[in-house]
């Protein structure tokens, strides 16, 4: 520890915090923009200047460390009038657009220029053009907004390993870019919408699907079918003000019914549906001599990371579709013949906590007859834009259940949402194929938590079940790399694309902060832990799925409608 | 795809290449300009083999490539245009040069027609102050560059390519 004094106030502080963290820590939040935590400092912005006594100039306080007897201010009239002139210099280069912002009132920038007092336009002339890139599915770039921070760079080289985007240029004609400049759609992207959740301003945003979701809610021919992720209701309550990690399912669905929807079903129900035709795959491929380790394929990022990165992986892919893709396959064929619809009425949207849910709805492998299995994917914000929009107020909603025959699920589908979720939920019901019973103690502690890569050895048996969890594809690929180079114990590898899982994907609403996920992910097992259903194949509705019409878990129809296969992708690494 | 490597263009990166081996991002700038001298500009395909051999994302690369105004991305065009920006030309003018070409060919610095026959480039002084401002296409000098001079000697270049055709 070491004793320093801020803004005339003498505190303790740990030896080797930042100036930034040490404000932090006595209540004192000092402007960011380019810093965050766990990423590579640059002192790229220096809006987080501070004072300190005897240091010639101002300091950049995210990356400068205290040290004894250090007396800092952080809001003098020079630091103030310093972080004021960058402002107003950002947005000397930046569009007066904020009505029209997907951003306005959640942009850092408009805070910064609203608290620092920015009441005109003090220097003119012209500024940079860029053309909006549309290109991709997922993901819109809008650089005229972007303030080069370059945190949505560091997001893709130091989470994801993917590096889709860099800095391009030099000078005042600096932008971010793909390589040679091309839309995002050609690049190495992978679409996980990381580098939205850490953008500070409208430079980056979803592909918006909301205005093809009103319109076909508003066709009286269209018969529109919801279903919502896992780690939806826990997370989507933040965007009306709710403490992070309130689970809103009941109110949620009652505010899609009040949108107009004509039924709304539970992805987790599909998340138990996955669990039964991976579950099964993986003790098929134990017991045969299949390709190991497996590993999971909900996460379209992971898939197309797969794709391009570790094509000499792809038969180890399970051939499951993802829950989102399950459900919108039930959806147009079982369901449509159990009511007699014709599915070209049905209109299937999907609520993700993803923006790589998108292209996924959109992928070649996706369509069965003429049919996209989902027609449409709102991303969590989306569908808060849609309800508010709406005047819906969640606050006095009254909590309504889903719809038959898709509504009902276990609290092993719910963990989908978070790192982990996936694998302990395979491990509930493998146990029971292989062994006929319920394991002793469903809860696998060791795969639950935020770290990076956790691991397992679970005995099932006669047979130890080596397993390993990865979120964050910097993580999943030094898992991978050991696969690569020989490492033969695992059977079975979960991998989710967002670091965490999907409690913080790309469609979330706009938080990094590490509190707020750790909240989601324990809602999710709080949930789990409170309820009586805890295993997929414990699922009544799972269960008449099968006996009605699926026949078995990896029988000939699951393969047609539920199992699906990648091939190796060519885009310029 | 045909692979890159049955081209004699292939041969010449390849051997490019082998110059550096184990090679890390030091020898990036050093390659690049390697492959502009050879090939007279970067291509997609290079700088993807480049990547390959160094382990650095194509993002990278591109970014570190635009960085310096000297690395083009396009193959020089049959006629490769000079816009000397030294401060002799600057004086008398070439600012306007430049734009007058820009206008005339819309073409930007850097760039390459589409139909191949026109590449623009912006060159610190090319050492002819005495004819300022001046453009130099391949290897001919043209002096003090007015507008209808520049739409003159594009009109005559564009005719002999036609006659050519
Ligand atoms: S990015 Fe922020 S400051 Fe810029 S137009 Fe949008 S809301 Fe306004
Ligand atoms: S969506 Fe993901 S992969 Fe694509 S640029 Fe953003 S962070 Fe990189
Ligand atoms: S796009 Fe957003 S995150 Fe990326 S550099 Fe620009 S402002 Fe920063
Ligand atoms: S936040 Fe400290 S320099 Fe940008």
């Amino acid at each position: 520890m070491v004793n320093i004094v801020i803004d005339n106030k003498p505190c303790e502080v740990p030896a080797g915090s930042t100036i930034y963290e040490a404000a932090r820590s006595v209540g004192i939040t000092i402007p960011t923009l380019c810093h965050m935590e766990g990423l590579t400092p640059t002192g790229a912005c220096r809006i987080c200047v501070v004072e300190v006594e005897g240091a010639p100039g101002l300091v950049p306080s995210c990356s400068f460390p205290v040290s004894e007897g250090m007396k800092i201010t952080t809001h003098s009239p020079r630091v103030l009038l310093a972080r004021k002139t960058i402002v107003e210099l950002l947005l000397a280069n930046h569009p007066d657009d904020c009505l029209y912002c997907i951003r306005n009132n959640d942009c850092r920038l408009q805070d910064l220029a609203a608290d620092l007092g920015v009441r005109r336009r003090r220097y003119t002339g012209a500024r940079n053009r860029f053309k909006v890139d549309v290109s991709s599915p997922s993901v819109i770039r809008d650089p005229e907004k972007c303030i080069l921070c370059g945190k949505c760079v560091r997001v893709c080289e130091e989470v994801q390993q993917v590096s889709a985007i860099d800095f391009i240029g030099r000078g005042s004609s600096t932008h971010i870019g793909t390589a040679f400049d091309e839309g995002l759609n050609l690049s190495s992207c992978i679409n996980c919408g990381q580098c939205i959740l850490v953008c500070p301003t409208g430079a980056l945003h979803e592909h918006d699907h909301l205005k093809e979701v009103v319109n076909a809610l508003n066709d009286p021919e269209r018969m529109v079918v919801v279903q919502h992720a896992p780690s939806v209701s826990v997370t989507i309550g933040e965007e009306f003000g709710l403490a992070p990690g309130t689970d809103c399912d009941g109110i949620m669905v009652a505010a899609l019914r009040r949108l107009g929807f004509d039924r709304v079903f539970d992805t987790s129900f599909s998340a138990d549906l996955t669990i039964m035709e991976e579950g099964s795959e993986l003790v098929h491929r134990i017991q045969n001599g299949g390709k190991l380790p497996m590993l999971t394929s909900c996460s379209p990022g992971w898939i197309k990371f797969a794709e391009q990165y570790y094509p000499d992986f792809l038969d180890n892919i399970s051939s499951c579709k993802s829950p989102q893709q399950m459900m919108g396959a039930i959806i147009k064929s079982y369901f449509a013949e159990k009511t007699g619809i014709d599915p070209d009425k049905i209109y299937s949207v999907s609520i993700m906590p993803c923006t790589a849910k998108k292209f996924e709805a959109g992928r070649k492998e996706m369509l069965h007859e003429s049919y996209a299995d989902v027609d449409a994917v709102l991303t969590t914000r989306e569908l808060a834009r849609l309800i508010r929009m709406r005047g819906l107020d969640m606050k006095a909603l009254e909590p309504e259940g889903a719809d038959t025959p898709f509504g009902e699920r276990t609290t092993a589908g719910k963990i989908f949402g978070a790192s982990g979720g996936v694998m302990e939920a395979a491990l509930r019901s493998a146990y029971f194929l292989i062994t006929g019973k319920n394991l002793d103690n469903l809860e696998v502690k060791a795969v639950r938590g935020l770290e990076g890569c956790k691991e397992a050895h679970v005995k099932i048996g006669e047979l130890e079940l080596g397993v390993a969890v990865a979120s964050g594809l910097k993580n999943a690929a030094a898992l991978l790399d050991q696969v690569r180079n020989g490492r033969s114990d695992l059977h079975f590898i979960e991998i989710m694309t967002c670091p965490g899982g999907c409690i913080a994907g790309g469609g979330q609403p706009l938080s990094t902060d590490l509190n707020a996920i750790t909240q989601r992910m324990q809602s999710l097992y709080a949930i789990d832990a409170g309820e009586t259903v805890r295993a997929s194949h414990e699922n009544e509705s799972i269960k008449r799925l099968y006996e009605e019409y699926l026949g078995s878990p990896l029988s000939k129809k699951s393969h047609h409608l539920l199992h699906t296969h990648y091939s190796s992708r060519e885009v310029m690494l | 795809m045909a692979t890159a490597m049955q081209t004699a263009e292939g041969r010449d990166l390849q051997e490019i290449l082998e110059r550096y081996p184990n090679a890390g991002r030091d020898a990036l700038i050093p390659i690049l300009q390697d492959l502009q001298d050879v090939f007279g500009y970067l291509s997609r395909d290079m700088i993807a083999r480049v990547g390959a051999h160094l382990h650095l994302p194509v993002s990278k690369i591109y970014g570190v490539a635009t960085f310096y105004n000297q690395f083009r991305f396009a193959a020089l065009g049959k006629y490769h245009i000079q816009v000397c920006r030294g401060t002799a030309c600057h004086v008398k003018g070439s600012a306007g040069v430049l734009d007058d070409i820009r206008r005339l060919l819309t073409l930007e610095p850097g760039e390459t027609s589409r139909d191949g026959l026109f590449s623009l480039e912006v060159v610190a002084c090319i050492g002819a102050c005495g004819l300022a401002p001046v453009i130099r296409v391949n290897d001919e000098f043209y002096a003090e560059m007015t507008t209808s001079k520049i739409e003159r000697v594009f009109k005559t270049l564009k005719k002999e390519a036609e006659s050519h055709d």
